[in-house]
């Protein structure tokens, strides 16, 4: 990838970073860790990849995204604030009463293509956008972002079923495998891996990928747009938490706001990696 | 006396969707494997490239018609009541009642008139779930004619719509010819003074055999069809209660959360006077042939009758 390209898309990610510690700050309530592990792949999308318009959020033939593990909105927020379909500040406002920003995505946010959040939902809705461009001969893509621990809902299973059976090769799938869920290790909770066997065995093409190297992201999804008569599942080997020292690798970050100290230091962190890159 | 036609609402659900296809280019439906017995068979049949079935798998298909409608198209997905609106029942709420998608939902196999299936099979708590849900509108018609114009409203009203219709075979009490569908709006069949029953699908046919009975007792009924259980005709139904002092509702549902809740809600509100419920009181069916079935859960004109004669003695 070119490196202007990549610094850029690095300082997009740091703004994204920020703004979900805001939003989870100001909110006093949300989800950092598995928001923080999506900023990059997010990143990449929205300023790389989708056809998406601020100041038409609703255009017809726009790419789509459904954030089936809808918990980690604060990144998908920043990342629309980031790419100007709102300002940043709103962040702060986020699920605060009378706001617009929910705790899960809503569709009548500006850029949020699906309300989700109740987890395996967002794959199938995914599955139905991507069928309905199939079936109009559109040309738009449809990306679901989904949690590794979401998947041991047994919709996702259903949804995979019918995308590999109506050969949803404009679909893709992104699994955020950061090994994390609520009660613990996913592999501890209710293993659900072996994860890239299991949608190669539904039918999918498997891509993995590290999810936070814009390169290898760059990489994987090359690859899968060259993929047809198969859905793609992307599998990201991230890290929960990533880029703010202490919430990385702790499942005790998946569901907590930090405290006025953690806030700052996390912005210090944050705030300190971006003057580096715009260095 | 002509010849009492008779149709299942599934069959008038099927027949619609064919019908209305070329009028309406962006209808789609779904099925989970049971086109035979919705009757979206037919719109297989004369649609092929219109019609997805989703394999045995009511909650993907329900987020699948939330995905379509996000994109433009109409959906109707279509499976028994059961599954429809009670294994899929937070999908619907989540993936399409929240977002107030476009979907419209086709429900058949409603009620205990499944017959020899039995309780697994027999919803008769889909309307409660469904009227629950903010923004759902809840269709129940009482025959062919009905359906078949229920359908049409359901295609040209814009958010989720759930369709309710029934496995046996209903006589059609509506004159296609003349027939008029208002979403929202009751239907006073048979204007009466003493007492109001008021009806939901395959009981409207047997609340005016019960009004037919009672006239030759000296009672006067007046019959009023709720095809549309939300939004209820909150001014029909208040009406009644004003004018005939008691309410007997008719529903081959349970009588919790159903078109007797709902009616009993509105007149409590506006104009308190008694109402009795007949539907399924509080227990699940078993096998057995649908008429006989009914009749042995009162879902009969003579249940009916028995009723209001009881409501009148309490006036």
């Amino acid at each position: 990838m070119d490196e202007m390209l990549k610094k850029q898309l690095r300082i997009h990610a740091a703004h994204i970073r920020m703004g979900i510690i805001e939003g989870v700050y100001h909110a006093k309530s949300g989800h950092p860790g598995g928001s923080l592990s999506i900023a990059d792949v997010l990143t990449y999308l929205y300023f790389t990849r989708m056809h998406v318009y601020p100041d038409q959020p609703d255009f017809a033939e726009r790419d789509r995204l459904v954030l089936s593990k809808g918990h980690t909105a604060p990144a998908l927020y920043a990342t629309l604030a980031e790419r100007g379909f709102f300002q940043m500040e709103e962040m702060q406002t986020l699920r605060h009463i009378g706001a617009r920003l929910q705790g899960h995505p809503c569709i009548t946010i500006p850029g949020i293509d699906m309300s989700s959040g109740s987890l395996g939902q967002g794959i199938s809705a995914a599955c139905g956008m991507a069928l309905a461009g199939k079936h109009r001969n559109d040309s738009y893509r449809v990306y679901a972002i989904l949690g590794d621990g979401e998947i041991e809902e047994g919709q996702v299973w259903e949804a995979a079923m019918f995308a590999a059976h109506y050969k949803l090769d404009n679909l893709t799938a992104i699994i955020d495998n950061n090994g994390l869920q609520i009660d613990g290790k996913i592999s501890e909770v209710c293993s659900p891996e072996p994860i890239p066997d299991k949608f190669r065995a539904f039918g999918w093409h498997v891509i993995e990928m590290d999810a936070h190297d814009f390169d290898d992201i760059d990489r994987a999804f090359r690859e899968a747009e060259k993929i047809s008569g198969q859905p793609v599942a992307l599998i990201q080997h991230s890290t929960k938490g990533k880029g703010v020292s202490f919430m990385e690798n702790q499942v005790g970050w998946h569901g907590t706001a930090p405290n006025t100290e953690q806030y700052e230091k996390a912005m210090a962190e944050l705030k300190a990696a971006l003057k580096e890159l715009e260095a | 006396m002509s010849e009492i036609i008779k149709k299942a609402t599934r069959e008038s659900y099927g027949e619609a969707l064919v019908a209305l296809a070329e009028k309406y280019e962006n209808l789609i439906v779904l099925d989970a494997d049971l086109a035979a017995a919705t009757k979206t068979g037919m719109f297989k049949k004369a649609y092929a490239d219109r019609f997805y079935d989703c394999g045995i798998a009511e909650a993907n298909m329900m987020g699948v018609a939330a995905g379509l409608a996000a994109a433009g198209m109409i959906p109707f997905a279509s499976s028994f009541a059961m599954f429809a609106a009670g294994r899929a029942y937070e999908i619907v709420r989540n993936s399409i009642g929240y977002p107030h998608l476009n979907v419209k939902i086709g429900a058949t196999h409603a009620g205990i008139s499944v017959g020899e299936d039995g309780a697994t099979h027999q919803c008769c708590e889909d309307i409660a779930l469904m009227r629950t849900i903010p923004g759902m509108t809840v269709i129940n018609p009482a025959d062919d004619t009905e359906a078949k114009a229920a359908v049409e409203a359901a295609i040209q009203h814009d958010g989720p719509v759930y369709c309710r219709f029934g496995r046996l075979a209903v006589p059609v009490i509506n004159d296609p010819a003349t027939y008029k569908f208002e979403l929202g709006k009751g239907v006073t069949l048979r204007e009466g003074s003493d007492v109001t029953v008021a009806a939901t699908g395959l009981m409207v046919n047997e609340a005016l055999i019960a009004a037919e009975t009672l006239a030759a007792e000296g009672i006067s009924v007046r019959v009023i069809n709720i095809h549309t259980i939300k939004p209820l005709d909150k001014e029909l139904i208040v009406k009644a209660a004003q004018e005939t002092g008691t309410i007997v509702t008719a529903e081959e549902h349970s009588v919790i959360g159903g078109l007797g809740s709902a009616v009993a809600e509105a007149v409590c509100e506006a104009c308190p006077v008694p109402v009795r419920r007949i539907g399924v009181n509080d227990t699940f069916g078993h096998s057995g042939p649908a008429v006989d079935l009914l009749k042995q859960f009162g879902l009969s004109a003579e249940h009916i009758a028995e009723v209001v004669r009881e409501a009148i003695k309490a006036k």
